[in-house]
């Protein structure tokens, strides 16, 4: 345990020893409010809820997550620190896990720093904070599915552009595919029930349920599962690289 | 310590590590010697539990690498090639990471920090990123690092390379201070190095031993053992040269020209060494400036054995 909170304690340092945290923390926050208030229009709907802030949240994680998980494994390996991390007798699995975590918690400060939000829906109206916390709980597991999959493609590469781009990537394949234009396309030439399952893999469609506020675990848990899935990939594929001498 | 059997590894169709073998006991200094791409870092990152083996065994102690890498790791100490540190971090809060995850408890942690410090001496720099450090200083974050648990088994990857005569010097120093306590493993492409601080050499080429033993033995196999050296003026050289050749006791002979010096080295007949030296010794009149006995020269056996001679 404590060797795993090291792991991720350096690494989260690690992202505001740069400008990097900062940097993220601050555009984010940015293009949340120009989303929230240009595009969704927040004051015009004249709405005492928070539907228009989430809403884009799939598509600012899609561009900005990959960021912060690009350098997770391949800055280690162009460094060659990876060496070294990974002849101290600590499991592959709390490394590979405490790295991510520490990625996570940095866009989960990024998150809970939009909390003036939150306060003037309160001060404008009486919203249902109930469906807030869960979107905000919703919004917070879709970046960590969003992340997990950057931490597995980052470990593919000594190289933090490719892994980014290749982030960038599979990430909006697990977007687009919910939305309504992507799937009438797949329609045309698959049964239904693949595109069933097709959209049951898409980020959207289970965050969407879970802003509507459908009291419904199954968003969390599907990023849930994603988040262990993606990470026990990446174990693999770090164990699988360092076998070629990379 | 350290006991290495029938170790092979293989990158696709390239062999890495051809049958190796060899232990190291405590007290000893093994001194891994070959060219680049001979299989030292592979070998080494096969000891530490960073690659498996295709084939063959490493135990650490009574500790089977393979069966339980952890165990393993908590008895060695590693530098890897390069001496790759997080650069952001400070050598104290990079020191104090390893700590945390080598799980040394608080009364031993300030004793143990201490010590590596001391011996690496890095006080200087403790609170300046690892960045902005000399290249000298970087391998002494990384050494303070390896012996930072006070492991028996310590595993080096050119520890010295890179670095300047004082440098070097310095991390050479701090090796020798510990060799008798611990069983360490240095790779080197640098010969001087393994008189300075091995006991005892394996040179591998292509992933195989081609020789091992104590240095001192390894450079009696070169030609120039038993060889003598003089030195003498240019300008006198060319008529001496003739002079020697026609003795009995020369075979061959060798002359390297520095400017107003020459030094001349003369291969002696099978056994006539001794007497050559006694006989040249007496010839106050060929005016040698110095007159010496070679015992061997390691980077003559080393280009011999590898491949690279002329």
């Amino acid at each position: 345990m404590k060797q795993f909170s090291s792991i991720f304690w350096r690494e989260f340092m690690s992202y505001f020893s740069g400008p990097l945290a900062t940097v993220f923390i601050v555009v984010f926050l940015l293009a949340t409010g120009l989303t929230t208030f240009s595009i969704a229009g927040w004051y015009e709907t004249e709405q005492a809820n928070l539907q228009a802030f989430f809403m884009f949240h799939p598509w600012i994680y899609l561009f900005f997550l990959p960021a912060l998980s690009m350098r997770l494994w391949a800055e280690e390996r162009r460094s060659g620190s990876i060496e070294l991390l990974l002849t101290l007798p600590i499991p592959l699995v709390a490394i590979v896990a405490g790295k991510f975590l520490a990625a996570w918690a940095v866009a989960g400060l990024a998150l809970s720093l939009t909390f003036p939000l939150w306060l003037s829906v309160n001060y404008l109206g009486a919203p249902d904070n109930g469906v807030i916390l869960a979107s905000y709980i919703g919004s917070f597991f879709m970046a960590g599915g969003y992340l997990a999959l950057g931490s597995a493609m980052s470990a593919t590469t000594r190289n933090q552009i490719i892994a980014f781009i290749l982030t960038l990537l599979i990430c909006f394949a697990f977007t687009v595919t919910g939305l309504p234009m992507v799937l009438d396309a797949f329609r045309f030439i698959l049964p239904d029930i693949l595109v069933d399952s097709i959209a049951s893999f898409s980020f959207l469609v289970h965050f969407k349920t879970i802003t509507a506020g459908v009291i419904d675990l199954r968003g969390v848990i599907f990023f849930a599962s994603l988040i262990v899935i993606a990470l026990f990939t990446t174990v693999i594929i770090v164990e699988e690289k360092k076998a070629e001498g990379a | 310590m350290i006991r290495v059997s029938h170790l092979r590894k293989t990158f696709g169709s390239f062999l890495a590590v051809d049958d190796l073998e060899f232990t190291v006991g405590r007290g000893e200094v093994l001194g891994f010697l070959g060219p680049n791409g001979a299989g030292k870092s592979t070998t080494m990152k096969m000891i530490t539990g960073f690659l498996r083996p295709d084939a063959g065994a490493i135990s650490i102690g009574d500790v089977d690498v393979n069966l339980h890498p952890r165990a393993a790791q908590r008895l060695i100490g590693y530098l890897p090639e390069g001496a790759p540190a997080w650069a952001e971090m400070t050598p104290r809060g990079f020191l104090d990471f390893i700590a945390n995850i080598r799980l040394l408890e608080r009364s031993e942690r300030i004793h143990a920090l201490g010590r590596a410090i001391e011996i690496t001496e890095l006080q200087a720099v403790l609170d300046q990123p690892i960045e902005t450090l000399s290249k000298g200083y970087r391998r002494r974050v990384g050494l303070a690092q390896a012996i930072l648990h006070d492991p028996p088994v310590l595993i080096m990857d050119e520890p010295t390379d890179g670095l300047d005569p004082n440098q070097k010097h310095h991390v050479r120093r701090a090796i020798a201070d510990m060799a008798d306590e611990k069983a360490i493993i240095i790779s080197t492409h640098i010969l001087e190095e393994v008189d300075a601080v091995c006991s005892r050499v394996l040179i591998i080429d292509h992933g195989r031993e081609v020789a091992s033993g104590r240095p001192s033995e390894l450079a009696a196999r070169s030609r120039y053992s038993g060889a003598i050296t003089v030195t003498l003026e240019t300008a006198a050289a060319s008529a001496l040269v003739s002079t020697l050749l026609s003795w009995s006791e020369v075979s061959a002979h060798e002359e390297i020209v520095r400017g107003t010096e020459t030094s001349l080295t003369l291969f002696p007949q099978q056994g006539r060494s001794e007497a050559l030296l006694r006989k040249l010794q007496n010839q106050p009149e060929f005016g040698f400036k110095t007159i010496a006995l070679e015992q061997g020269r390691l980077d003559d056996v080393f280009r011999r054995l590898t491949g690279r001679a002329e």
